[in-house]
């Protein structure tokens, strides 16, 4: 059996390849929307801070854990909107 | 259960990915951002389902306070404000990750997990202060210029070694807390210190590269909590931001490390004498060229942001478009604060993207055009970076307004542009300097055609 460091990093290294080929034609007008659209996705962050804030133990991992939660959330909450009040701006002519 | 949750990952890792491939064309953007926030839906209830989580009081109250804040953030803000919204979320992100990070952190952690808590904790704390510092900068609450000191490389160098030795002290001595405590601190400092030499004009590049670091960031905390799809969204969104500040890079002909460390604008540079005399032009004298126009490009960089001239710009770009001209946008990659920073703008006030034009589309046609209104955009125009082997910015695309027939520029005053460059564009006999604010002189012409 492989170590699970190995299987991680294999995912790590195909996921970073998978990024360069979907992201490498984006014209610019779509810039702003793709970068605060992929920072929605950075507050996947959110799904380790809800294990780690829901342990019930009343110690420092718990609460550090929950304030991870609110930040992430802000994250996805917020990128996610504002990602697709942009876009609705986007208009093609005619 | 466990495998129900795990396979319900691979599911929202397939939706980040068709979405982001969706993001990629204007007509499928908006369905696409749906579907990566689908995606993100199914990996939270994924993860809410597991067996571990007894308590759920605090979960939902940080995600409560999170969505409240997120959402009145993202409804409130004004599109000019952008750019450092984007900063702002960015550290958030980074600070999230810093805190799983150490949240993680347990006695029987192997030295893999102890190493990756510890990358969790630097790209996390770097991201989160040096985000701070950009949305400081961007939103103007601290100055926007690079500062720099004598000494500055050698206190990073301190500081990197600083991190060096606390991080592998941790790795050995996981419970002595210090050597943590060290860490999260000088990775803190180094956010600051890695960002303030950076000036205003050079934000699309930092504002990418932080994107990036918040999905590392995420990643790094993935390999601490033993998550696969942190792994893999974590990895998407730093491999984009990646390409963004690649091709940032590319449009200011800079490596990176020339943005990062250089300092570029912070001095007054040396520039061969520019000769020729400026020929300012009234509002009305304007009207009459622009009347008898029947190309127009239009040159949009920050001082239109500034001015939140897009509104009227887009009047009158519809005005001259009934008089019988063609109008279009010529947009460089870096104009503005952010990547696609002018596009948001003229999207705003309706302008449709069909008719914004990327640098390689606009300049071949040049020629042909009539009137170039350059409006609050400098070194992206300055024909230097062409013809002046000895200007600092040789080599740096740019948007050749120079060869249109007239161009017009409007300008504040003389003063030159933020990397304190001459232009010799507002020399040439073909230009036109139209002084005062922008908004007001567009105004100004809009009045003259109504």
């Amino acid at each position: 059996m492989v170590a699970a460091e190995v299987f991680l990093t294999f995912i790590l290294v195909l996921s970073i390849f998978l990024g360069f080929e979907l992201i490498n034609k984006v014209p610019s007008t779509l810039h702003t929307p793709l970068m605060s659209g992929a920072n929605a996705i950075s507050g996947i962050t959110l799904v380790g801070a809800i294990g780690l804030a829901g342990t019930g133990n009343q110690d420092i991992s718990n609460w550090l854990g929950a304030g991870a939660v609110a930040l992430a959330t802000i994250n996805v909450v917020g990128g996610y909107l504002v990602t697709d009040r942009m876009l609705a701006m986007f208009k093609k002519k005619g | 259960m466990d495998m129900l949750i795990q396979f319900a990952y691979v599911i929202s890792a397939a939706l980040f990915i068709f979405g982001l491939k969706q993001l990629g064309s204007p007509a499928t953007a908006r369905r696409g951002n749906m579907i990566s926030s689908l995606g993100m839906l199914i990996a939270i209830i994924a993860a809410l389902l597991d067996q571990n989580i007894v308590d759920f009081q605090w979960i939902v109250t940080g995600i409560v306070i999170g969505a409240i804040i997120g959402g009145a953030a993202a409804r409130l803000v004004q599109m000019t404000a952008m750019p450092e919204m984007v900063a702002l979320f960015n550290g958030f992100g980074g600070m999230a990750s810093l805190l799983v990070g150490w949240a993680a952190l347990n006695n029987d952690a192997a030295t893999f997990t102890l190493v990756t808590i510890i990358l969790s904790i630097l790209i996390g704390g770097v991201t989160f202060t040096g985000s701070m510092i950009a949305y400081g900068k961007l939103s103007e609450r601290i100055g926007s210029g690079a500062v720099l000191f004598s000494g500055q490389q050698i206190v990073n160098s301190l500081i990197v070694l600083g991190i060096l030795g606390s991080s592998v002290m941790f790795c050995i001595e996981p419970a002595n807390h210090t050597w943590l405590y060290a860490v999260i601190a000088l990775s803190l400092v180094f956010g600051v210190m890695a960002v303030i030499p950076i000036g205003g004009a050079d934000m699309p590049v930092v504002i990418s590269l932080l994107n990036s670091y918040s999905g590392l960031a995420a990643c790094a905390a993935g390999f601490a909590v033993n998550n696969n799809i942190l792994i893999v969204a974590g990895a998407l969104v730093g491999a984009s931001g990646i390409i963004l500040t690649q091709i940032m890079c590319k449009a200011m002909n800079r490596s990176l490390s020339n943005v990062l460390f250089s300092g570029f604008g912070s001095g007054k540079v040396e520039t061969s004498a520019v000769e020729g005399e400026i020929r300012p032009i009234s509002v009305q004298d304007a009207y009459y060229i622009l009347e008898a126009a029947s190309t127009v490009v239009i040159v949009p960089g920050y001082g239109m942001a500034v001015a939140q001239a897009q509104h009227v710009v887009k009047e009158l770009s519809v005005l001259l478009e009934k008089n019988g001209a063609e109008v279009s946008f010529g947009i460089h990659p870096v104009a503005g604060r952010m990547p696609g920073h002018m596009n948001v703008l003229l999207a705003e006030a309706d302008v449709p993207y069909d008719q914004l034009l990327e640098m390689d589309e606009i300049n071949p046609r040049m020629d042909n055009v009539d009137v170039a209104i350059v409006i609050g955009a400098n070194d992206v125009v300055n024909p230097a970076a062409r013809d002046d082997e000895s200007s600092p910015i040789y080599g740096m695309p740019v948007i050749n307004v120079d060869q249109a027939r007239t161009v017009f520029v409007l300008k504040r005053s003389m003063a030159s542009g933020f990397a304190g460059i001459e232009n010799p564009l507002f020399y040439k006999d073909n230009t036109r300097m139209l002084f005062g604010d922008a908004k007001e002189s567009i105004s100004g012409l809009v009045k003259e055609f109504a």
